[in-house]
């Protein structure tokens, strides 16, 4: 009895530690994300470099949210980021997962030829393409324009990679008995695979919508026009233009970021499942 | 439709947008880098002379020399430190995806923010001089991104952040991937934990450990954000590494035709990587 007791109170202490070792670390990830929230909470009659720093605002506002509103057009801003990663998102979706199908499932001269060619694009650094990439853009008139913005994004070798993989997972059965139907092709690609790869699908999606929400680079390149910028850009002209006014750069990023987190706290799952997939195979 | 022709059907888009926007510019790359070009003036050959003028650049060498030394700092930090993370989050306990999910936001949050964030956390009267001098680490406070021998490495700390919780979910399905019988029979022979660690975790994710090494020196090959947002290349170039060169001599200078042998220098170096990982990862993997 006595030694139960013991026991007992020997796994508590070792969960204390567990979970004490688990907390220091989550400090470190998301200390940073805290204080950024903290400082954009604070109103302007607070210090934010005071020694000793305080991490709970005295008068908790969102005032600087509001200003952020008023300074630059965030709203716009959100749109075109939502705009363009929703499109995005689509592209990838329909053009990898149509090239994946024959890659994965029918045989035809020159298969490896492409799929080589093809996988072998990742390699590239976007940093050495966007030089040529930026001239086609000028050249087809399409700098300033959420096309041009896009259409780099709108089909990438790690997603055909990825839905590749999904497809080679589905039993041929499936396939044969509606081959033997008279079903064309196309239609076994809808109605038949597409909704047996849903899971890929969906790490496919998440995955471009966090990589176009928060890429940088090429907008920053394509884009002049500043009706046209997407948030990371917005925050970036936040930071140049009022650098010293840490308050409203904070609440600016926070704000950038809030869509990404929520996508991210609904989709863990995909994401931890989908770097697994498309970094490790098998 | 003729049958034969279905496949290609297919594959049309991928093709187009991929031939058109990735294979078509490598070309174009190559091409311009044998050329001055200045976007408005036509492209005019000239031969290796880009290539000349960045072997004799001395900032061509320190943006070199910067991506080096990131890859040496960066790539054995993020190839094993997050084992031990993924060995933490492992563990079967309540709300253990909470803390998964604490670990890998940084990796989704866009690098601007994470930039700017940084910036802010090590500001000279900021957050985090403040707590290295609670606890007596430093003395003064450091101007992190604005002394020259400090700033590079503020910079790799915060790409070392960033990163942490990608490799870990790598290792994650490493550890998944080890049959628990190893460590059970440990466990009988009072194996600790640490030895264990050592002794079965490391040895068993071999073939990880050389994927992350892979992906890892890729990645820190094209750090571009957290320079351009956090120092913009500064102090005194320190932080310049050779994307933030290829930006600075496209778009700032427009000197297309020097940027792009900077950029196919870069490429190269990537590839040279690329090959040498496949080959060790190729071999560890046989070894298993």
């Amino acid at each position: 009895m006595q030694n139960s007791i013991f026991s007992t109170a020997r796994e508590f202490a070792r969960r204390g530690v567990q979970y004490a070792v688990l907390l220091a670390v989550a400090c470190a990830f998301i200390g940073p994300f805290l204080w950024l929230l903290s400082t954009a909470m604070k109103s302007g009659a607070e210090n934010i470099f005071e020694s000793p720093p305080q991490f709970i605002p005295k008068a908790p506002t969102l005032e600087n949210f509001g200003r952020v509103f008023e300074s630059l057009p965030f709203v716009t801003y959100f749109f075109n980021s939502a705009i363009v990663a929703s499109v995005a998102v689509i592209c990838n979706l329909l053009f990898c997962s149509l090239a994946a199908y024959p890659l994965a499932r029918m045989s035809f001269a020159g298969k490896n030829a492409i799929f080589l060619i093809l996988i072998s694009t990742m390699m590239l650094p976007f940093q050495l393409l966007m030089i040529p990439l930026y001239s086609i853009a000028v050249t087809l008139g399409l700098n300033n324009s959420f096309f041009g913005l896009i259409i780099p994004h709108a089909c990438t070798a790690f997603g055909i990679f990825l839905m590749r993989q999904a497809f080679l997972a589905v039993p041929h059965q499936l396939e044969e008995s509606a081959h033997i139907e008279g079903v064309n092709r196309f239609q076994i690609w809808w109605y038949i695979m597409l909704p047996l790869v849903r899971p890929t699908l969906a790490t496919l999606a998440v995955f471009t919508f966090i990589g176009v929400w928060g890429d940088f680079l090429w907008p920053l390149i394509i884009l002049d026009d500043q009706s046209k910028y997407t948030l990371p850009l917005g925050v970036n002209k936040l930071a140049g233009t009022f650098g010293k006014d840490w308050r409203l750069v904070a609440a600016g990023a926070i704000l950038s970021v809030i869509p990404t987190i929520a996508v991210f706290l609904f989709t863990q799952r995909f994401f931890i499942s989908g770097a697994l997939k498309g970094a490790v195979k098998g | 439709m003729p049958r034969k022709i279905v496949p290609y059907v297919f594959l049309i888009p991928a093709i187009m947008l991929i031939g058109t926007f990735v294979l078509l510019p490598m070309i174009g790359a190559l091409a311009i880098s044998f050329s001055e070009y200045n976007m408005i003036q036509k492209p005019r050959f000239a031969g290796f002379n880009q290539y000349r003028r960045l072997f004799q650049d001395p900032f061509f060498w320190n943006a070199l020399f910067n991506s080096l030394l990131y890859l040496i700092v960066v790539v054995p930090v993020l190839s094993t430190v997050p084992i031990f993370l993924a060995v933490l989050v492992n563990q079967k306990l309540p709300g253990i995806s909470v803390f998964r999910g604490i670990y890998y936001l940084p990796v989704v949050t866009s690098l601007v923010v994470t930039g700017l964030m940084w910036k802010w956390v090590y500001e000279e009267n900021g957050v985090l001089n403040f707590m290295l001098q609670g606890v007596g680490m430093i003395e003064t406070p450091i101007a992190w991104l604005a002394v020259p021998s400090v700033s590079l490495f503020a910079v790799m700390a915060v790409t070392i952040w960033t990163g942490m919780g990608f490799y870990m979910v790598i290792y994650l399905a490493g550890l998944q991937s080890i049959p628990g019988s190893l460590y059970e029979v440990a466990d009988l022979q009072g194996v600790s934990k640490l030895r264990q660690i050592i002794f079965i975790t490391i040895p068993m994710l071999r073939p990880y450990i050389a994927l992350v090494a892979v992906i890892s020196s890729i990645a820190a090959m094209k750090i571009f954000e957290e320079v351009f947002i956090m120092t913009n290349g500064g102090p005194l170039s320190q932080t310049e590494t050779l994307v933030f060169f290829v930006y600075q001599n496209a778009f700032v200078e427009f000197d297309m035709g020097y940027a792009s042998a900077a950029g196919i220098a870069l490429f190269a170096l990537t590839f040279v990587l690329s090959v040498l990982n496949l080959l060790l990862t190729r071999e560890t993997t046989d070894a298993k």
